[in-house]
């Protein structure tokens, strides 16, 4: 028998061979659209999105002023907190109680205390004191702006004195108070966050499968001419991995104890309830995903065109407080966001219910969005 | 009342439709072939059947329930058995009958997988993976799961590709075994022998069902005739005859041909002349079910310019050899 193309046929590389190969997988590459979009299109949104959301050195950060003293050189330490860009001072007037309140719920991340006699010692050079307390939970989002704090106030004040005629002498003392995790310990901040994470990973991804998997291997077929409807295949593919999640929970919070002697300060029922109700968001989400792809790949794909951005936005890896306004709203979409929050405040702040509820049903919201529009997208036939 | 009672089906893919109005109406414990070549329909008219696929038109009962929208309680009373393999093949052959059995809530599951094991041959194998069966238990594994829970109903969709002669006629026995207790059974087949095993049968082409009835009544209305041809030279024979008029398919059967038309005075005349010729023998044929559908095909083909994939999937007959469809 004659070889096409008179070429051996032990040849190690044919161009021929090879251009068929090459041939096939390109029209493969084109014909699935959903991956073609996602390699052009993905990579662009990320960088841009990442490229002006992530700030390492966050400003703008959310400030209560707990003010005692109400004089010029209050007002014009703040006036010179929020020119620096650091500081935004949310609340001005408040008490010390609800700045405290303020500071647990996350809604600031310093609470700036000037003490009633504050003008006083400032005119006597005696030591004025200035008590800045952060919320260290998240220690790499307060630590530029405290560094920068001294600097920020002495020359405010220089300028009022000079007004003044007082000679330049005094030195101020900033009392800094990192709240809820004092030695601003890392692993403290990134450890609880692990667990959404590595929740979120394993989650979204294996429920994603659920059903692209049946249709890919042609068994989805068999089911469907089964008595079994859509509730029961839907609860019967999620549950098993709630098991999955309870097993990693115990695991993270156990090395979290052992390994990094993470605090724990709030109540276990309170954490094991937010966190089934995350793993509940996120294995909705997964099958959710899988009612919409078409094949494992494509379930694959969206999984990581979800991660990557919960990743970044949620506050996992970056200050939340310090991305821009719309990165905040948009890191709001995500259920780690949510759930990032919960956890922290229970395991460093130890925070009570009144708290943390307001996370707690956004989650819940995420489970009832996505069970809707998996029910919703789920196709009891072939169509 | 009927099993199957439908009229009117339709399904469009792309606008165009591929099961185009179609009805069908299978009485209680009938036995039904549901014939025609690639990509004709069959399989898309099962699923519309048995709820799989929403039919762009038409309506009907199966098993007294509305096809259209009862088709959770349909799917209770019917077995369906896909076209292609399609249980979890990381189960082993006794853990897919247990989720079948639990699906359709049999009690207890553990004696009626037994059972099904046992009634199909299935017992020396329940612990293997079904994705390491050979193609022929296979299709055994996917007929037991889908007898198990005593369907009022059964549809087959080429349930016996690729399955051995003793299995394929064990089977059989079984299908009409379970007629006789009541069972109704849609199969779709390409196997002649088969076709005529049925009580009735059905055409399908393009779509549409061409030809309904017994195996009987279908030779007979297509009005072919058929004459055998023995002799020396069939070869040179069969080529020369083709051209003739009036002769639409001529078939080499061993050493025989057979030489099949329409037109019975023109077939006649062209046997008239070739049994004058030395060492040839003229006898009268019958017409077998497989000369009807080849006539259907080459009909079809002839109207539409539709290329159908008529890849000659081989027919089951005595030699398989009558090649693709002789021209008229
Ligand atoms: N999902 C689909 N999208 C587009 N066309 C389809 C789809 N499913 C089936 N078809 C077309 O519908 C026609 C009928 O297909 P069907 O599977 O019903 O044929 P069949 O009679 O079962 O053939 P076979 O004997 O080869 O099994 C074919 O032309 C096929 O290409
Ligand atoms: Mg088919």
């Amino acid at each position: 028998m004659a070889t096409p193309g008179d070429q051996p046929v032990a040849s190690w590389l044919s161009t021929q061979r090879l251009s068929a190969v090459l041939a096939k997988e390109f029209i493969q590459m084109r014909r699935d659209r959903v991956t073609f979009a996602m390699m052009l299109g993905v990579p662009l949104m990320q960088l841009i999105l990442f490229g002006y959301a992530i700030n390492n050195d966050p400003r703008g950060l959310p400030a209560a002023l707990v003010d005692n003293s109400r004089d010029h050189y209050s007002r014009a330490v703040v006036a010179a907190m929020e020119t620096s860009g650091y500081y935004r001072f949310v609340e001005i007037a408040a008490t010390a109680a609800a700045a405290e309140d303020l500071l647990a719920r996350g809604g600031v991340a310093f609470v700036v205390t000037i003490p009633s006699d504050f003008g006083k010692r400032v005119d006597r050079n005696q030591h004025p004191q200035l008590l800045v307390e952060a919320d260290a939970s998240d220690p790499a989002a307060s630590s530029n702006a405290i560094g920068a704090l001294n600097n920020i106030v002495t020359r405010a004040l220089a300028r009022q004195r000079s007004s003044h005629v007082v000679p330049d002498s005094s030195e101020l003392e900033i009392v800094v108070h990192r709240r809820y995790n004092p030695e601003g310990i890392s692993q403290y901040n990134i450890v609880p966050g692990l667990l959404g994470v590595i929740l979120q990973m394993t989650m979204v991804m294996m429920t994603s499968m659920a059903l692209t998997r049946e249709s890919e291997r042609g068994t989805m077929e068999n089911l469907l001419a089964m008595p079994a409807t859509p509730t029961e295949i839907m609860l019967g593919k999620i549950l098993p991995y709630l098991v999955v999640g309870a097993v990693q929970v115990v695991v993270v919070l156990g090395a979290a104890r052992l390994l990094f002697s993470v605090p724990f300060l709030g109540s276990l029922t309170l954490l094991l309830t937010g966190v089934l109700i995350f793993v509940l968001s996120l294995v909705m989400l997964g099958y959710a995903i899988s009612t919409v792809a078409r094949t494992q790949m494509q379930a694959m794909q969206l999984t990581f065109f979800f991660f990557l951005p919960s990743l970044l936005l949620s506050g996992f890896m970056f200050p939340y407080r310090g991305m821009p306004a719309w990165a905040q709203v948009l890191g709001e979409f995500f259920p780690l966001t949510h759930f990032l929050r919960v956890i922290r405040a229970l395991m460093l702040k130890g925070s009570h219910w009144h708290t943390i509820h307001g996370e707690m049903w956004v989650l819940v919201a995420f489970v009832i969005a996505f069970t809707g529009l998996a029910l919703v997208r789920f196709r009891n036939t072939l169509d | 009342m009927s099993a199957i009672d439908v009229k009117g089906l339709t399904k469009c893919y792309g606008g165009k439709p591929v099961v185009d109005r179609v009805s069908l109406r299978v009485d209680e414990g009938e036995i039904v072939g549901f014939l025609g070549p690639n990509g004709s329909g069959k399989t898309t008219t099962i699923r519309m059947i048995c709820g799989l696929l929403t039919p762009d038109a038409g309506s009907g009962t199966v098993l007294g329930h509305d096809v259209i929208r009862d088709s959770l309680r349909i799917k209770t009373q019917v077995g369906y058995m896909t076209q292609r393999f399609s249980f979890y093949e990381d189960l082993t052959i006794a853990e897919n009958l247990t989720f079948v059995a639990r699906l359709y809530r049999l009690h207890p599951v553990a004696s009626e997988v037994d059972r099904t094991l046992n009634a199909l041959g299935l017992a020396p194998r329940r612990d293997q993976l079904a994705g390491t069966l050979s193609g022929g238990w296979k299709q055994r594994l996917a007929l037991a799961a889908c007898i198990m829970h005593a369907p009022k109903l059964l549809l087959l969709d080429e349930p016996t590709a690729g399955v051995d002669p003793k299995a394929r006629r064990d089977f059989w026995d079984e299908i009409h075994h379970l007629a006789a207790d009541g069972l109704t059974v849609l199969v779709s087949t390409h196997y002649m022998d088969e076709a005529e095993r049925c009580h009735r049968i059905g055409y399908i082409s393009n779509g549409k069902m061409i030809a309904t009835g017994t195996v009987d009544q279908v030779v007979r209305d297509s009005g072919l005739s058929t004459f055998v041809v023995r002799g020396q030279n069939l070869e040179r024979i069969a080529e020369s005859l083709a051209k003739l008029p009036g002769i639409e398919q001529v078939a080499p059967f061993g050493n025989s041909l057979h030489v099949v038309g329409t037109d019975q005075t023109a077939l006649n005349k062209a046997m008239a002349s070739l049994e004058a010729e030395s060492g040839i023998r003229v006898s009268p044929g019958e017409t077998s079910l497989e000369d009807v559908f080849i006539k259907f095909m080459s009909a079809s083909n002839n109207k539409n310019s539709v290329v159908e994939n008529q890849s000659p999937k081989d027919t089951g007959n005595r030699n398989g050899n009558t090649g693709g469809p002789a021209r008229g």
